[in-house]
């Protein structure tokens, strides 16, 4: 049991890491300010989540990974809002951006 | 009021679970500290179903695994992508409809959709949604609608309840 | 090895790559993402170093550092929209 935990807390801890470092490659690799918050949000997302399932397995069942949900949570919550608020910033200064597709449906009925 | 009492019970249930400290001191000091928390809400009047969802009930719960699947699965996508040596993108702006009738719906779908990577929401306005989308890939999984249709289905009958009562505030269609 | 400072080490590493970006731009905007994923890695480096030191209490610390990222984000964006921090128009 206890030697399952280790190799669950190093599989989840290395590829947590794993998705951090793709992320920051992407960060490097990708051509413009769009395309590189999508990198940014790779390791917001899986990447956090691996690393605090990690430790929350390591600890076990206790108030240290109840701290670990909350440190996930506050993530969550905070990155999307973040990055939408940075590429929003972005796009109403005008900085460079591909052209609008226009892809909405008509909306069905009244609208609410 | 219920409202009121709703926030304080979660604030203390957050107090508790962080604190670790259960004296009657601290409990103490966590009273006080939730009471001042909801006094201020109240005060600035935003103690409203936008600060406070009451209305969706757990029905979020249900939503969470399928939106995880679908982080998970983007992630792998855009990895691969990052990973790939010739870099296969095409960058692109979609504008989509999104269906949800409240703002809280809404916001929720613009969440998620830049919580999954490979698309993020640039801007929303009159229930219409600017979204870049990182590869052809991620625009059609947006294209398939099925999130738009999840989140609007997750909040669709607590928002009959509020249209009901008179309590939805218009969001300009 | 100790897994967890193998952990650190990836991630500082991430942290090296958000910093070199930061340093290259060229929009300003490049270089607040870089700022914000170089806070949210040290959100995760201070939890895993707390488990290395065997503190897991420096998780508080991840916390707090979590939060005082997106209010310091939300500030900066804000003023680059309004170019004041106090009022909701410019000029006023």
């Amino acid at each position: 049991m206890e030697a399952l935990r280790e190799v669950l807390t190093w599989l989840l801890l290395v590829s947590g890491v794993g998705f951090c470092l793709i992320g920051g490659i992407g960060m490097l690799r990708m051509p413009d300010f769009y395309t590189r918050s999508h990198a940014a949000s790779l390791t917001d997302t899986l990447g956090a989540t691996l690393v605090v399932a990690g430790l929350a397995v390591h600890s076990g069942l206790n108030l240290i990974s109840v701290k670990l949900v909350f440190v996930l949570v506050f993530l969550y919550l905070t990155s999307p809002t973040a990055a939408h608020a940075l590429v929003k910033a972005a796009y109403s200064k005008g900085l460079h951006a591909p052209d609008v597709e226009d892809a909405t449906k008509p909306r069905a009925g009244g609208a609410g | 009021m219920k409202r009121a009492l709703i926030l304080f019970s979660h604030l203390a249930v957050v107090w508790l679970l962080l604190s670790g400290h259960y004296d009657a001191t601290l409990l103490t000091y966590g009273a006080l500290s939730c009471a001042g928390v909801v006094a201020l809400v109240w005060h600035l009047g935003i103690l409203d179903m936008e600060a406070l969802p009451t209305h969706l009930g757990l029905r979020p719960f249900l939503y969470l695994p399928w939106l995880f699947k679908e982080i998970v699965l983007s992630n792998l996508s855009v990895a691969r992508v990052i990973l790939s040596p010739s870099l296969p993108i095409e960058p692109r702006i979609l504008r989509v409809s999104a269906s949800q009738r409240t703002q809280v719906g809404q916001v929720m779908y613009a969440n998620s959709i830049t919580l999954t990577p490979g698309t993020i929401t640039l801007d929303v306005r009159d229930g219409q949604l600017l979204v870049h989308a990182l590869t052809k890939d991620s625009a059609e999984g947006l294209l398939s609608g099925e999130m738009d249709r999840r989140v609007a289905h997750l909040e669709a009958r607590g928002a009959q309840r509020e249209e009901r009562a008179g309590l939805l505030g218009g969001h300009g269609a | 090895m100790n897994v967890f400072a193998v952990a650190m080490l990836g991630i500082l590493v991430t942290m090296l790559l958000a910093l070199v970006r930061a340093f290259l731009g060229p929009t300003v905007y490049d270089r607040v993402l870089a700022a914000n994923m170089f806070g949210t890695k040290t959100v995760l480096l201070i939890a895993v170093s707390g488990f290395l030191t065997g503190r897991p209490e420096w998780l508080d610390l991840a916390l707090i550092y979590a939060l005082m990222n997106f209010t310091g984000m939300i500030a900066l964006l804000r003023f680059s929209k309004f170019e004041n921090l106090a009022h909701d128009e410019q000029g006023k």
